[in-house]
């Protein structure tokens, strides 16, 4: 790695001062995506701004319809929460699917939904249950927070601090992993919130997006021969060595059937 | 017969300083003030080097030297030879470019050595990488073995007219040929065997070192045969060989790769005498996949020749097999002599033909890997085997029955050269298929179906040719402490060859098992060896030490005859005591060897200390049958594998607790080649597109088969003393054609005669989707 | 410029100083010279530089030396207790679960960690939890049987 030097913030307030006042820093939740970045020699940032002691990021709670999780939580926690094992099963599912189980005890939710790595898993439940982003500047929807490849609305200085997610009726998440990495070759998360069906795709696309032709078939007819019909257009779905986009296509056909099947 | 003898599954003794983490693995070891190695590495598959500029680099702070190929000419440093001479069926000598330590005009694969930076640390070293600027001139560049072959390819060497190495055949063209055009029935079948990446989990490394007193030195590396490496590196260097020690510390996993001998092992002493430091480099995982030997990379034409009967007449192969930039030291022997030779299997075929035509590309160099060419030749013929079955309406088992070489046909000449000693290959065959159920699997097909799965079966009779020399020479030592110290030429690479050694030896002479000590690895201690690969090397070291013990026991005879006062032929040794025979007068061999000369006549030595070779003049041929049973999902095209059944013959089993470790350890590689390892290039421009794992995909754990029954069918060697028949790469040669042919047995109703590996989820998938 | 870090290695207390950008695996190797956690890829996949960070397993070449300041750190070096073996490196010596063994330390780790989070766990499952670690040598078998049947 190139040279860096290292701060462990205890306030929202002193990141923010660090950020303006540093010459090119890098915040760092878990650091499972941005020390490997780094010893790639990748990223090379002046500073690093660890957040790890920083309180109000961390916890999970309950507030009427809503499960709050910390920026700071880990996937690990998440994953054991009694909480959200209880309100939103699908995603403690989700959390434990996540890299494996030396990973999970690191990364964290803020991290992985600020990247947005077009194969994470978290991006599919944010867009599906139709989570609000809330940053020490704003609220961000999800449907306008995933833009492009490692591209979010987050400005550059702004940070997360937690995740509100709806409990909704009932959600599920079926994820076929990319062999090598065991990233998520498509992920689908489907729910049925109190707004209505929302399905939120990962690793089919260049970010996690919503998928209204799934939608629109599952608000007709909840269950798996709806989506049989479907046509998952693979024009913009990502092509490599480890599938076409055909294929991917047809997997989020196959995921989105399985995530029903598990409901039902 | 000790408790810790032969047959027996004796815990390792390797084990708890492993489990402690007191390994002692290259990067472990650590020298005062010593200085790291960087290796700057081509980004091109091919360009010309118009100018190397070190100047900013070498500047530096913490920079201590650069090293560029005008250095290594200046101090007459030579390359690395190829050491495997294949013959051309025109006559034509093999092309045989000297392999460069660092490129002089040419950078020939993304990878390929440009310059060698030694800094203070390893950060420096790296990051003085980023200083060096190099002038290319790109060039195109050619990485399908295929189209390189061909008259009109960019050419890997511009002084070559064409990319061809060699142009190789063995056995009886004319009459094969002959026998095809006469034929009813025949069947034929393409094949790719894919490249793979070793990645053993610990990378490669070296540490240099030269002690300017004693004109002498030091070369630390994982190594898989320290006596080869002396002599290159020596030559190398042109110095004397005695000047070089050569010792291989702990090794995290060789499968072949470790035999060979790379730049860096050139590199690290020449630094060390330029700088007058110790010089250390180790290889992080990215590097090792553009710099560590490559596996496999072949492409077939297959041909099978059978009457109406479903007798096998002849085959006939042609294989296109790729050798990368650079010749590594045995590669063209492995695609033709050490691996084609078993092309014809454990099947009564009368006659054969190859032809081999070796090629350069813009690649990593190939060279052997675990099983070096058996795979290979494995997964053609039970792939033939499979087709002509299908084809011609017999089924897989039956072909089998029908051709395997029976019992009364062994010793058993093959057309291609190999005698096969020994062995029952049609009870193999009956025993797996008895245990995996084969004769009711049809029923769990049907099953399967109505799950949405398709269910296959898959049959992998395998033969392998394991190495028969160079003879090991074992020196065995009787100290004064009590203990007795072997010395031999072979290494340990993970095999757990101490506890094995050491059961052989606690058999043979009654020793303590505890008390034994197994040296090898280092040159200034063991004279000579042959080192370890081709599953060798227990049966080289047993066969010398069962030599020797025959000598210790004939020396031990005579002192206790002294010592308890009876004549020699009165004596017997048993279970590690000289006794009189019919009574209970005995002494222990430990106390014969104490004996000192001086209670002795001088007709009669004290000393029990042996040297002995194995004096071994064949290979062997671990035999068996593996039987795979799996899934594929209908609606990913992903696979589980569910039961896996093997029946091997690996002559005498020393401890199968070992022996199965080296099974189900070949039997995964295999898995991973099948099913999901692939390395690939990108063929507009040479770059290497898995460079990770996290594009290259390993297997883990939850590939594995969960249920994995190992059975032995030992039928022992007649060539070497105990019967031995080797084990390491036996998994992997009886794996490919097994798993291949379930896959392809599962998707039998969609007609497909053939999948190519890895069979990818999405390559499963397409054969389903476009039938449906 | 260099950082001071305090931190509990194996039960003692240490204080170095460290640049930021040492990774721990580094510090564990190179300043603490406790060799027994490996570094086997530069992709945070192989699981060979697994110990404890809090009695929780992780992989230690994806973390900051900084980051283990007042924390404690258990290496494979510091398993056994009173030159007794643990019993997770007793089942792997007991069921041939390592062959060159440049891989178990993570292993042994990681086994342990898994076996303490589900002391019950079923093969399936355990197969899963391990796919943090890759092993070239033993195919997995005799290291899914190591860690079922380590007496813990």
């Amino acid at each position: 790695m190139y040279e860096f030097q290292y701060h462990k913030a205890s306030s929202i307030n002193e990141v923010k001062e660090k950020i303006s006042s540093l010459n090119d820093p890098k915040i760092m939740a878990g650091g499972m995506t941005l020390i490997p970045t780094m010893k790639q020699r990748l990223a090379a940032p002046s500073d690093i701004i660890d957040l790890s002691n920083i309180n109000e990021l961390k916890g999970i709670s309950k507030e009427k319809g809503f499960i709050i999780i910390g920026a700071m939580t880990t996937h690990f926690e998440v994953h054991t929460s009694e909480l959200v094992k209880k309100e939103i099963p699908s995603l403690a599912f989700l959390a434990g699917l996540i890299g494996d189980p030396m990973v999970r005890h690191r990364g964290t939710i803020g991290g992985s939904v600020a990247n947005s790595d077009p194969s994470a898993d978290y991006p599919s439940s944010v867009i599906s249950l139709g989570a609000k982003i809330i940053t020490d500047k704003r609220e961000i929807e999800s449907d306008e927070f995933f833009i492009d490849l490692f591209e979010t609305a987050l400005d550059d200085d702004e940070i997360i601090l937690s995740l509100k997610f709806p409990i909704p009726n009932k959600s599920a998440y079926m994820k076929f992993p990319q062999p090598a990495s065991r990233y998520a070759l498509v992920g689908v998360f489907i729910s049925d919130t109190k707004e209505g069906i929302r399905v939120g795709i990962t690793g089919a696309g260049p970010c996690a997006f919503r998928s209204k032709e799934i939608e629109k078939a599952l608000s007709k007819n909840f269950t798996e021969s709806a989506i049989e019909n479907v046509n998952i257009p693979s024009e913009n779905l990502n092509s490599d060595i480890h599938a076409s986009a055909e294929y991917r296509a047809h997997l989020v056909k196959v995921m989105a059937k399985r995530a029903i099947k598990k409901l039902s | 017969m000790g408790q810790f003898g032969v047959g027996q599954a004796i815990r390792r003794k390797e084990d708890i300083r492993l489990l402690e983490g007191k390994g002692r693995y290259l990067d472990d070891l650590h020298f005062e003030n010593q200085a790291y190695g960087a290796v700057l590495r081509s980004p091109h598959a091919h360009a010309k080097i118009k100018s190397i500029n070190i100047e900013n680099a070498v500047n530096l702070n913490g920079v201590l030297d650069i090293i560029t190929a005008k250095d290594l000419k200046a101090d007459n440093i030579t390359g690395i030879p190829c050491l495997a001479k294949v013959e051309s069926r025109d006559g034509q000598d093999m092309a045989n470019p000297l392999r460069p330590i660092l490129a002089e005009d040419y950078v020939r694969y993304v990878g390929d050595y440009i310059a060698f930076v030694v800094a203070e640390t390893k950060e420096i070293a790296k990051a003085a990488l980023e200083y060096i600027e190099i002038d290319f001139d790109i060039l195109d560049s050619i990485t399908n073995p295929v189209d390189a072959s061909k008259n009109d390819s960019p050419r890997v060497w511009d002084n070559l007219d064409t990319n061809r190495v060699f142009d190789w055949e063995n056995g009886n063209k004319d009459k094969v040929d002959d026998i095809f055009k006469n034929s009813e029935l025949k069947s034929e079948v393409h094949l790719i065997n894919n490249r793979v990446v070793v990645n053993s989990m610990e990378p490669r490394g070296a540490i240099g070192q030269f002690d300017k007193d004693k004109n002498k030195f030091t070369l630390y590396t994982p190594s898989q045969n320290v006596h080869l490496m002396k002599t290159l590196v020596s030559g190398s260097l042109g110095i004397e060989s005695e000047n070089l020690r050569v010792v291989s510390p702990d090794m995290g996993g060789g499968f072949g790769m470790k035999v060979f001998i790379y730049p860096e092992q050139i590199l690290l002493p020449y630094a060390s005498k330029r700088v007058n430091k110790t010089v250390k480099w180790t290889s992080d995982r990215s590097e090792a996949f553009i710099s560590d030997t490559q596996g496999r990379d072949h492409v077939t034409k297959a041909e099978i020749a059978l009457d109406k009967n479903g007798k096998f007449k002849a085959i006939r192969v042609k294989t296109i097999s790729n050798m990368g930039a650079y010749l590594s030291n045995f590669a063209p022997m492995i695609a033709t002599q050490a691996g084609t030779v078993m092309l014809t299997g454990l099947y009564d075929i009368p006659e054969a033909y190859v032809n081999v035509l070796g090629v350069f590309t813009n690649t990593v160099p190939i060279d052997a890997y675990r099983g070096a060419g058996r795979p290979e030749a494995s997964h053609i013929i039970e792939r033939l085997v499979d087709v002509a079955a299908s084809d011609h309406g017999f089924a897989k088992d039956q072909i089998r029955r029908i051709n395997l070489i029976p019992n009364e046909k062994v010793p058993y000449k093959t057309p291609l050269g190999p005698e096969y000693d020994s062995g029952n290959f049609i009870k193999n065959l009956e025993d797996a298929l008895k245990i995996s159920k084969w004769s009711n699997f049809y029923e769990r097909k049907k099953e399967a179906k109505k799950r949405g799965k398709f269910r296959g079966i898959g049959i992998g009779c395998y033969v392998e040719a394991a190495a028969g020399g160079p003879n090991e020479d074992v020196e065995i030592i009787f100290e004064e402490d009590g203990s007795v110290s072997v010395l031999i030429g072979t290494i340990a690479i993970g095999q757990g060859i101490v506890t094995s050694y050491s059961q052989v030896l606690e058999e043979l002479l009654g020793i303590d098992f505890e008390k034994i000590n197994i040296i090898m690895g280092d040159t200034d201690k063991v004279a000579t060896g042959g080192g370890t690969g081709g599953s060798k090397s227990l049966m080289l070291g047993a066969s010398a030490m069962k030599h020797a013990s025959v000598e210790i026991i004939n020396k031990g005879k005579k002192i206790a005859a002294h010592l308890l006062e009876a004549s020699e032929a009165d004596i017997n040794f048993s279970d590690g005591y000289f006794t009189i025979k019919g009574t209970d007068k005995k002494i222990n061999i430990t106390d014969v060897a104490k004996t000192k000369q001086s209670d002795l006549p001088e007709n009669i030595d004290a000393s029990l200390n042996t040297k002995a070779n194995s004096d071994v003049s064949n290979g062997t041929y671990p035999n068996g049958c593996h039987v795979c049973e799996l899934e594929i999902d209908g609606d990913t095209g992903h696979v589980k594998l569910l039961n896996y059944t093997v029946i091997d013959d690996l002559g005498k089993v020393i401890n199968p607790l070992i022996v199965e470790g080296q099974v189900h350890g070949g039997i995964v590689q295999g898995l991973g080649q099948v099913l999901m390892e692939h390395c690939i290039y990108d063929h507009s421009n040479g770059q290497l597109i898995t460079g990770s794992f996290m594009d290259y995909a390993m297997p883990r754990a939850d590939n594995v088969p969960p249920k994995i029954s190992l059975g032995f069918n030992e039928v022992l060697c007649t060539k070497n003393p105990l019967g031995i028949k080797g084990a390491g790469e036996a998994g992997t040669v009886g794996a490919l054609g097994c798993i291949v042919n379930a896959l392809v047995n599962a998707l039998e109703e969609f007609g497909v005669s053939h999948i190519e590996m890895p069979a990818t989820p999405e390559s499963l998938w397409g054969i389903i989707n476009s039938k449906q | 410029m260099k950082i001071n870090v305090n931190v509990n290695v194996n039960g003692q207390d240490v204080s170095e100083e460290v640049e930021p950008r040492t990774l721990l695996v580094d510090f564990i190797r190179e300043k603490m010279k406790l060799t027994g956690t490996h570094v086997g890829c530069d992709t945070t996949q192989c699981g060979a530089c697994t110990i404890h960070l809090d009695g929780v397993a992780i992989k230690s070449c994806t973390i900051l030396a900084v980051q283990a300041h007042n924390r404690s750190i258990t290496t494979i070096e510091g398993i056994s207790k009173n030159d007794e073996l643990h019993p997770m490196q007793i089942s792997f010596k007991e069921n041939h679960g390592l062959q060159c063994g440049f891989c178990t330390p993570g292993m042994v780790m990681a086994g342990i960690d898994i076996r303490r989070r589900k002391p019950t766990i079923e093969e399936d499952e355990l197969r899963l939890e391990l796919e943090g670690n890759i092993c070239r040598c033993t195919g997995y078998h005799n290291i899914v049987k190591s860690i079922l049947n380590a007496k813990m």
